[in-house]
């Protein structure tokens, strides 16, 4: 049999029930168009959390104190007094892959200046930490290690505190009071807004850690380091490495320090979304079956219906292979031109959910793949048993038959 | 009249096995029929005609017996070379037309040549199709569908699809079944002039005045050739038209 002629009987056969051809393909066009739809908002939604996720920063791992456990009861993670400035410079050294390393101390007090006041996070920091949390300046430049050498009454602020302190001014050179102590504003941290737990990250004011340990404090431990892995790969190894060389420091019998990933919390954070498409991509794939018989279901009414016409090709020569292969072609090309169109009308639908929710919606060119290949498989699938039965006429019974 | 017979039949016969009784529809048919032939094969419902015919068309084959089509043996051809046959040496024409609905003159004229083993240009299709038409009279409607169409002039693209494809035979069942008697003369008058160009034809029928068209009449009965002589007092198609016509003005002037 020639390569071609299959193709133009099967596209004459299909043209000439434009109407059955349609309502034929409708099942495969919602199926489609429903994975599609279900899969571009979930990896929408999927995006956005890793986005939130990858805004804490670089693949960072980080090294959190033990609990305090005191008379009046038990504190969270950091309030143990177990980490140094010493560790950190441990890790530095020693930790293989451990790119930047920040000891981190957390504090929340009222700041002054220009005669205003506000209540926001002061952290005392290493000048590696906009490297570590990804997070650039928008002007200005980090303070340097000489700062921390130096206790330098320097500070970074984010761009809350800009605009609730200096709103119209530059802040740049301009007095930040904290505790009485006037810390020189050197730089201004680009916008991060929310992370992943409705914290604003902007509404912060940063100083070299020596300096808050030393003017603001008065105290020798740290809340936690931060650490920045060389590469994604290496998070599991330095996380490992981290470990083994605190639990050396320490010698405690039980570890008084956790040490977390952004992978861990990226998994945790992601779950939720994961289990979701799951979910859509069960109910989507159901309706893609349904769509599937419903092919079957109408190819095979076709079959009986035009019993006298299979009667009359074979009569002028075709073979029960050449009708098996019609057959073939028009279920097919019914189940992919239905796929195309549910690919084009789930984009749609998906484009229309992000403009009316403000949902970011995705659609990754691996589903429209899996979409375009399932649509030829069922096709295949539902029409080969009714091609089949089709192909096994008798001619004369076909030609008889009213 | 050349040697060669285009049928070649020897002592076919053809049982069908239904159940515990065996039905004896052919019970041993020798005949040869030669190219440039007419032959109208008739019998009443029972006789076999139609089990022949399906013999003969290749749709079925003889229990035994020998059966050679233009010098082929096709008595021993499986399914899908008995349709490559179908293809290459036989054209049909039914009582029931057999048009594909919803399609035109033209494509359905064309649809022998999409099974073709040899590629045919679409060009070609579209040529040899339109010639079909013009030997049938109906080139100006390759693209009527059937439905706008007589029966008469659907019968005449069933022949034109019957053509397309140069066959060895045409092979007729009850062509004039569902026509009018004046209908049924212009076909028959088709067939006249396509057997004078030389097509060998066979054709089955039940009535006698459709078969006096022809140039041999073979009689069957209880699935035995009865009788089988020529067409004695052979009509003119183009001659009973012209009286046929001439009757109708009569009537009309009286």
């Amino acid at each position: 049999m020639r390569f071609l002629a299959p193709f133009k009987i099967a596209a004459r056969a299909l043209r000439r029930n434009k109407m059955r051809s349609l309502l034929t393909m409708l099942g495969i066009i919602i199926g489609v168009g429903s994975v599609i739809a279900a899969v571009s908002i979930t990896t929408g939604a999927t995006k956005q959390v890793e986005d939130k996720v990858a805004s804490l920063g670089q693949n960072v791992v980080t090294v959190f104190s033990g609990s305090f456990s005191g008379m009046s009861g038990r504190g969270g993670w950091g309030s143990a007094p177990t980490l140094t400035v010493e560790d950190a410079n441990a890790i530095k050294k020693e930790v293989n892959n451990a790119v930047a390393v920040s000891p981190e101390i957390n504090d929340r007090m009222q700041v002054f200046a220009n005669g205003l006041n506000w209540n926001t996070r002061v952290n005392g920091e290493s000048p590696d930490y906009p490297q570590i949390r990804d997070w650039d300046l928008a002007s200005g430049a980090m303070f340097t290690d000489g700062d921390v050498r130096s206790l330098a009454k320097v500070a970074v602020i984010g761009k809350t505190v800009v605009d609730q302190l200096f709103a119209n001014q530059d802040p740049l050179g301009q007095t930040l009071i904290i505790r009485n102590i006037p810390f020189k504003i050197v730089g201004v941290l680009e916008s991060k807004g929310f992370n992943l737990f409705g914290q604003d990250q902007d509404d912060i004011a940063i100083i070299p850690y020596t300096s808050h340990m030393k003017r603001i404090n008065k105290r020798t431990f740290v809340n936690s380091i931060m650490v920045q892995a060389a590469t994604k790969d290496s998070i599991t190894q330095v996380q490992n490495d981290i470990n083994g060389l605190m639990r050396d420091r320490h010698k405690s019998a039980e570890p008084d320090f956790t040490v977390r990933t952004q992978l861990e919390v990226m998994q945790m954070a992601t779950q939720t979304s994961k289990i979701m498409s799951v979910l859509l991509a069960a109910i989507a794939s159901v309706s893609l079956l349904v769509g599937g018989i419903g092919i079957m279901n109408i190819m095979l009414v076709s079959v009986t219906e035009r019993t006298r016409e299979i009667g009359i090709r074979m009569a002028v020569g075709a073979r029960g292979r050449d009708i098996l292969i019609q057959f073939l072609i028009e279920a097919v090309t019914l189940s992919v031109a239905g796929g195309a169109v549910g690919i084009a009308l789930g984009m749609a639908s998906a484009q229309i959910v992000a403009a009316s929710t403000g949902w970011p919606t995705i659609t990754p060119m691996l589903w429209i793949g899996i979409a375009c290949i399932s649509s030829a498989g069922i096709g295949i699938v539902s029409g080969f048993y009714p091609a089949w039965k089709a192909s096994r006429l008798d001619p004369i019974e076909a030609l008889r038959y009213e | 009249m050349q040697n060669r017979p285009v049928i070649q039949l020897a002592d076919i016969q053809k049982i069908y096995r239904t159940g515990e009784v065996d039905v004896h529809a052919v019970r041993g048919v020798t005949l040869d029929i030669f190219p440039g032939e007419f032959v109208a094969i008739m019998g009443s419902s029972g006789s076999g005609k139609s089990t022949l015919m399906n013999a003969i068309g290749c749709l079925d084959r003889p229990t035994s017996g020998l059966y050679r089509l233009d010098g082929i043996d096709v008595s021993a051809l499986n399914r899908d070379e008995l349709a490559k046959i179908r293809n290459d040496k036989i054209g049909f024409v039914f009582q029931g037309f057999n048009l594909l609905s919803r399609t035109t003159a033209l494509e359905n004229v064309e649809m022998p040549m999409l099974y073709n083993h040899r590629r045919v240009s679409a060009q070609e299709q579209h040529e040899r199709s339109l010639k079909s038409l013009e030997l049938v009279g109906l080139a100006t409607r390759a693209d009527h569908k059937p439905n706008q169409l007589s029966g008469g002039q659907q019968q005449r693209v069933a022949i034109a699809r019957a053509l397309v494809n140069q066959p060895a035979l045409l092979l007729a069942d009850e062509p004039t079944g569902n026509l009018d008697s004046q209908t049924s003369i212009e076909i028959m008058g088709v067939f006249q002039k396509l057997n004078d160009a030389g097509m060998s034809i066979v054709m089955v029928t039940h009535e006698l005045d459709v078969a006096r068209y022809t140039k041999r009449m073979i009689i069957l009965k209880d699935g035995k050739i009865r009788t089988d002589e020529k067409v004695a007092d052979r009509l003119n198609a183009e001659n009973e038209l012209k009286h046929l016509k001439q009757a109708q003005e009569a009537v009309k002037l009286a």
